[in-house]
């Protein structure tokens, strides 16, 4: 059995646990409604919609030419020292990077926040060759504390409050309780430091992977990306083959979007651009660079036109801050490594449709997440998409996807078959309707769990058309 | 939202009424209430027979086939070149937005890009092509709006409902917490997702009863229905209508 998708089957219970937590609700909703204001206040002074379109243009023109960036990226690179590894799965990704830390006897490696190596599963599989895996982002060394998957993809820790992240530290770590946010930060600081002067390889996500420079751009704010990929001899990036962009030029209006969609940062406190190993003539800096490419399930999505915008993303969780379900029920409800919107359109291709069918369904389309999406990904016409390919496909658009038409099921086909018949002739419609109005008195107080929460609808006396036929005959 | 381009036509002498399903079935003073706000502004109003549903719960669910058998029968419902003119922000967006989608490829690619480039959303009409005037003369009322999403974000009429209310003298708009947040119906997502819909439908009707508002009103009737049959439900002190019966109510001073 498959951990990942065995997790994302369980959808359902996580969710109805997690909206039965009054402390989860709590502290999703106080967070989300903060990071909305934040955001909004960042672009105040900004004409929003063409910097969106301008973001939007750069990525679009980046995938238009992804194969060819791609080549020209690991050029670049090599051409400066850094070593390229292309993987076609995350398994391979995670053996690539095992086997250069084995090739360096590396037995500690520091993490910065990278959510393709979450994807990779990499801290599990180092684990079981004896290298430990340590994470310095506060957000994510909180949540491997506590033996936890992150819940948001910016904000890792997000679904705790001071008080448990206290309790963790002290049972963990032996630090004292405390409500001050300076001292647990100061104390996991510490504890961190030392990590990072012992170990052996550091390694990091990537924003944007510059093609035309051979450049590694990376964003954070508490420093311990730019100790990561500077402290250790050995730094290692991994990112996946959809985040590499054009030029230098194209990283302006994606870091002015990403940072503001994210946080309501205007920027972050460090802007890492990596694009060599240590040269001879320098003091410090790793002395073996390495860039791990991974495909895991990109490149069939980016054989679809529709669905290749998913591949857009530049990973700012805007859509989970905005979106009205992922705010009540966490991020770890869904089971995933990317949750909320982009983790719905993005999931069902890492792990197919077979297991991931129920993630398009959780939304009620209602658009929140494409209109603050930085690069305009249309979330909510990729959700009907890939619930198209759930169940029965479109003949229009030939399918790809790995578990198409899953979801189909005859029960259901057999109800979509009624509707269909009623609502195509008119005379199947008229009768019904008149039916449904005549015997108004006798619809169901209850009908399924719609009335568990609400009361019935009833039909009218009349319907509609049938006064205006009546008022027609009387006028005739 | 600022992306949503629209070219408003001069005000037509004649327009097709697509009163959609929900309407029909459920709400038909709220068509009788659109159909004479239109008249009233010299407009005359075709209601072509053979109406059905535009297709958007198949369309939604995934079954695109089954949507486009149910909405080529309505494609045809609109020969004429006049603007088709629906009481619901979901549906227009089904039309506009989702139509052009939904045929493209067909022998009907045509025919839907241009029914969608005709279709408008009812209030969104009165006010930018018929450019409506309502006099008050109801008794004063505070007044709570939720817009649907599909009318805020698919048929650009964020403003609209707000700016129709805001011409009644003794009409006082309040604004419920996070306004532009869905209600939680979402078609089949209610019935798939039945705990999580009920959760975002209770912190709606919380926040329409918290804004102090007498009553709500609504662009659609699908939120209406969600919200309002919750509020009965757990009998809770608001109730909705939708934004036509309430604009017809104040400005003739009758229930439609």
């Amino acid at each position: 059995m498959n951990p990942a998708t065995d997790a994302v089957r369980e959808f359902t219970p996580r969710a109805r646990t997690a909206l039965d937590n009054p402390a989860v609700r709590n502290n999703f909703r106080k967070a989300m409604d903060g990071l909305m204001d934040k955001r909004q206040a960042a672009f105040a002074d900004w004409d929003l919609e063409a910097l969106r379109e301008l973001g939007a243009a750069v990525r679009l023109r980046a995938l238009s030419r992804l194969p060819e960036l791609l080549v020209q990226l690991e050029h670049n690179l090599q051409a400066r020292g850094i070593q390229v590894h292309w993987a076609e799965t995350g398994e391979q990704a995670c053996q690539i990077v095992h086997d250069i830390c084995q090739r360096r006897n590396a037995r500690s490696v520091i993490k910065g926040k990278s959510m393709v190596s979450e994807e990779m599963d990499l801290n599990a599989f180092l684990a079981r060759s004896g290298i430990e895996a340590l994470e310095s982002d506060l957000g994510e060394y909180i949540i491997q504390l506590a033996g936890e998957a992150p819940s948001h993809i910016i904000m890792p820790a997000i679904h705790k409050n001071t008080d448990e992240i206290s309790e963790l530290m002290h049972q963990q770590t032996g630090t004292r309780r405390s409500h001050d946010v300076d001292y647990l930060t100061a104390s996991a600081r510490s504890q961190l430091r030392e990590k990072f002067m012992r170990a052996d390889v550091g390694l990091s996500g990537v924003n944007f992977a510059i093609a035309a420079t051979g450049t590694l751009c990376l964003v954070e704010n508490e420093g311990n990306g730019r100790l990561t990929t500077t402290v250790p001899d050995c730094h290692i990036a991994v990112t996946g083959i959809e985040k590499v962009v054009e030029n230098l030029e194209d990283i302006a209006p994606l870091l002015a979007l990403l940072t503001r969609s994210a946080t309501g940062q205007h920027i972050t406190t460090y802007v890492n651009m990596i694009s060599a190993p240590r040269q001879p003539d320098e003091k410090d800096g790793p002395e073996e660079v390495h860039l791990v490419l991974v495909d895991s399930g990109r490149s069939a999505i980016y054989q679809d036109r529709e669905l290749l915008d998913t591949l857009r993303c530049i990973r700012c969780g805007a859509c989970m801050n905005h979106c009205p379900v992922y705010t009540r029920i966490g991020g770890h409800a869904y089971g995933t490594t990317y949750p909320g919107p982009i983790g719905k359109i993005l999931m069902p291709h890492l792990l197919g449709l077979e297991s991931a069918h129920i993630l398009p369904t959780a939304s009620t389309l209602c658009g929140a997440c494409e209109e603050v999406c930085p690069v305009k990904i249309p979330i909510p016409q990729l959700l009907q998409r890939l619930r198209t390919e759930a169940m029965d496909g479109d003949p229009q658009r030939p399918a790809h996807m790995d578990g198409h038409g899953s979801k189909r099921n005859w029960r259901e086909m057999l109800l979509w078959h009624g509707w269909t018949l009623f609502n195509s002739r008119p005379w199947a419609y008229r009768l019904g309707t008149a039916l449904a109005a005549r015997f108004r008195r006798w619809t169901p107080a209850r009908l399924g769990t719609w009335t568990r929460y609400r009361s019935a609808p009833r039909p009218a006396p009349q319907s509609l058309q049938q006064q205006l036929r009546q008022c027609r005959h009387k006028e005739s | 939202m600022s992306d949503i381009i629209k070219h408003y036509p001069p005000k037509p002498q004649k327009v097709y009424f697509y009163a959609t399903c929900l309407v029909d079935v459920f709400y038909p003073d709220t068509g009788l209430a659109g159909i004479r706000l239109l008249e009233r502004e010299g407009v005359e109003v075709v209601f072509p027979q053979g109406q059905s549903c535009c297709g958007q719960p198949a369309y939604t669910s995934g079954l695109n086939e089954q949507a486009r058998t149910v909405a080529v029968t309505q494609l045809d419902l609109f020969p004429e070149d006049w603007p088709i003119v629906m009481p619901s922000g979901s549906c227009a967006g089904m039309l506009r937005k989702h139509y052009p989608r939904l045929f493209a490829g067909t022998p009907h690619e045509m025919q839907a890009e241009k029914v969608a480039a005709r279709t408008w959303e009812l209030t969104d009409f009165l006010l930018h092509v018929c450019r409506i005037r309502l006099q008050d003369q109801g008794e004063p009322v505070r007044v709570a709006i939720h817009t649907s999403c599909s009318g805020r974000r698919e048929a650009g009429i964020a403003e609209v409902g707000p700016a129709l209310l805001r011409q009644l003298a003794d009409v006082e708009l309040v604004e419920q917490a996070r306004p532009a947040e869905c209600c939680g119906f979402g078609g089949t997502f209610a019935v798939r997702h039945p705990e999580i819909s009920a959760a975002m439908v209770a912190d709606k009707a919380a926040a329409l009863v918290d804004s102090g508002a007498d009553q709500f009103v609504s662009t659609d009737c699908g939120c209406l229905m969600n919200i309002d049959g919750f509020a009965d439900k757990q009998q809770l002190p608001v109730r909705g209508q939708h934004i036509v019966n309430f604009l017809w109510q104040r400005s003739k001073g009758g229930v439609a």
